[in-house]
């Protein structure tokens, strides 16, 4: 288990719980049974207690876990022959971005998301979940292709923001992220995103343009990272706590602003602790989004989402 | 004291100070130095006489001189919510607005306007980047939507200058919505069959280059423009090297192939007249006995 630092506390209980737990298999007359018992109600209250009221800046620190399921856990866990399809057909294939045909509950389904990597060598082949052009136009070839087809399209958000590189600028870093947006808009196809990790400015527009968005309860979405709100308006980076919280970018002030449509629960203690349960939660919320948009015609579904993101912006958080 | 410090003074006192010259009659080209007179400069749309470069000009100059005449009208924005997110930082948002706009004597980052440049009715706006970085929040949003809404109503052209920071950080996740908002606004040109020019200035980043200002049917940007997605320096401190020579700079991205035209300030009316023109079916401009746009060399001495 990796602890985040706000949980140090939690951790001191879990290690000496383990410990007892050693030394009771060594020592198989020791009767500790008790004892361990207590330690782990304790660290259970604690868990509870520090996951009750998670403040702006720990739910980024939780959002970017790096045990949390990513994209590829999703697809493997609830789409059935996920079969990927690689490519902008100009430059290269973006290993940020998984895309591909996939079924879920027998539907065909076009499903698209940012992946992060899940260790050393895999976070580097992913470039950390950070996009460049070609995962944009990836997306925006595939797309296309769901409205030809008549599939929904189901993205995954999970990128700290698009990669500023000197190639992604020099081949069109913002052009591929305008496109991927207005693409968004021209399909006449149902299109849901979740944001389950972190949903990282312009880089996550570009994919959540969407007719339904979801957001895990721990997840972020923002106009930028804290990180770098601070160091621009407080000239100060280390003031991220300050501007995580001006920045209003948890799952709840969302659902407040009107950006979101619905908060999946999460395990207690976060996502990474409750991988396989969060798995299905998001495939509950996939299925119930689906079933809302299901029979509604191509005209329909393309007012419905125009008129979402037209209203962006009329409801600001009450006084 | 006296009689001569009693009585001369004041005279010598009053003289100086109708000689005292005002402090903003000459400017300094950043770019190589010269000094130039306000007037001059003024006359000559802000770009530096010796060495060309493109200074920031504000919205209402770059419309009298754009239009014919230097006449416009206003297209209206409506007002959005003020402060949606309550945002702090060292300071409230609202006194940073209110500084802004004490500034710049606008209401925001964007004016929208309609008129005709050679005799060809467009809708224009242009992003003040003076104001608050020119940063697209819920107002420049509905400022972008009511241009493209009066463009297809008057069945006319849209004309976009944009500059930008990006998004606006005090407006949170609503200026990051604005991304999918305004283009909503271009896809209203677009089913309406009209054009959708985007003019890049000096500079444009962030959020707005990957929304509405590179979604233009052309693309055009003024000569060395910054135009980009991320900063160059967060670039040098990602990928550990130093960036070339002009690195997103208008002429960069034209080699590159993300822009149709570099051109330079004084000659963009006309292009803009001639591209229009051709795109709306209509004859080509007749030379010569058109209203002339309006001089900023004789608005400066009005001031």
């Amino acid at each position: 288990m990796n602890y985040l630092d706000f949980e140090k506390p939690l951790a001191e209980i879990e290690g000496k719980a383990e410990e007892l737990r050693a030394l009771a298999r060594a020592n198989p007359a020791m009767d500790i049974s008790k004892e361990a018992e207590a330690l782990d109600r304790k660290s259970d209250s604690l868990l509870k207690d520090l996951y009750k009221s998670l403040t702006p800046w720990q739910k980024c620190q939780v959002a970017r876990h790096p045990d949390r399921p990513h994209t590829r856990d999703y697809i493997e866990g609830l789409f059935a022959e996920f079969t990927p399809l690689a490519g902008d057909r100009g430059f290269a294939d973006d290993h940020a971005v998984m895309g591909g045909l996939a079924r879920f509950n027998d539907q065909p389904v076009v499903v698209i998301g940012h992946e992060k990597g899940h260790d050393t060598k895999s976070r580097i082949e992913r470039n950390f979940g950070m996009a460049r052009p070609e995962g944009y136009r990836k997306a925006v070839r595939l797309m296309d292709m769901a409205d030809r087809f008549n599939l929904p399209v189901i993205t995954l958000i999970d990128t700290p923001g698009a990669y500023p590189g000197k190639g992604a600028e020099e081949r069109g870093q913002a052009e591929a992220i305008a496109r991927s947006t207005a693409k968004c808009l021209e399909i006449g196809v149902p299109l849901l995103s979740i944001v389950v990790g972190e949903g990282g400015s312009g880089g996550a527009v570009a994919f959540a343009t969407a007719n339904r968005i979801a957001m895990l309860e721990h997840s972020v979405y923002s106009v930028i990272s804290p990180e770098g709100c601070a160091s621009i308006l407080w000239k100060d980076a280390e003031k991220m706590r300050e501007a995580a919280e001006a920045l209003r970018l948890t799952a709840q002030d969302l659902q407040k602003l009107g950006v979101i449509d619905r908060i999946i629960k999460e395990p207690m203690g976060g996502a990474q602790r409750g991988r396989k349960e969060t798995v299905e939660a998001v495939g509950k919320a996939i299925e119930a989004m689906l079933a809302e948009m299901a029979g509604k015609k191509r005209a329909e579904i393309l007012k419905d989402r125009r008129q979402k993101f037209l209203a962006m912006g009329a409801k600001g958080l009450a006084a | 004291m006296n009689w001569i410090s009693n009585y001369v003074r004041p005279k010598i006192n009053s003289l100086f100070s109708r000689r005292e010259v005002p402090e903003n009659l000459w400017t300094k080209c950043p770019e190589c130095g010269t000094m130039l007179f306000h007037r001059e400069l003024a006359g000559n749309l802000n770009v530096c006489s010796s060495c060309d470069h493109h200074m920031a000009i504000n919205p209402r100059d770059r419309f009298t001189s754009l239009f014919d005449g230097g006449i416009f009208t206003e297209v209206k924005v409506p007002e959005p919510p003020a402060d949606p997110l309550h945002f702090r930082d060292q300071k409230k948002y609202p006194d940073r607005l209110k500084a802004a706009q004490k500034a710049s004597g606008e209401r925001e980052a964007m004016l929208v306007a309609e008129g005709e440049i050679g005799r060809t009715p467009i809708v224009a706006a242009a992003q003040d980047f003076s104001f608050m970085a020119g940063s697209m929040g819920l107002y420049v949003g509905n400022a972008i939507l009511a241009g493209a809404e009066r463009a297809v109503k008057l069945k006319r052209p849209f004309v976009l200058f944009s500059a930008a920071g990006g998004a606006r950080m005090q407006e949170g996740i609503l200026s990051l919505m604005q991304m999918p908002r305004t283009t909503v606004a271009v896809q209203l040109l677009k089913e309406a069959g009209l054009p959708y020019v985007v003019v890049l200035t000096h500079p444009t980043t962030g959020g707005v280059t990957a929304s509405y200002a590179m979604l233009g049917d052309v693309q055009i940007a003024e000569p060395n423009a910054l135009i980009g997605f991320a900063g160059a320096r967060v670039i040098e401190q990602t990928i550990r090297e130093k960036l070339p020579e002009g690195f997103q700079r208008a002429e960069y991205l034209l080699d590159h192939g993300m822009l149709d035209r570099v051109t330079h300030r004084k000659s963009m009316r006309e292009e803009l007249i001639t591209i229009l023109r051709m795109l709306m079916g209509l004859s080509p401009a007749v030379k010569g006995d058109l209203p002339p746009p309006g001089d900023l060399a004789v608005a400066a001495d009005a001031k």
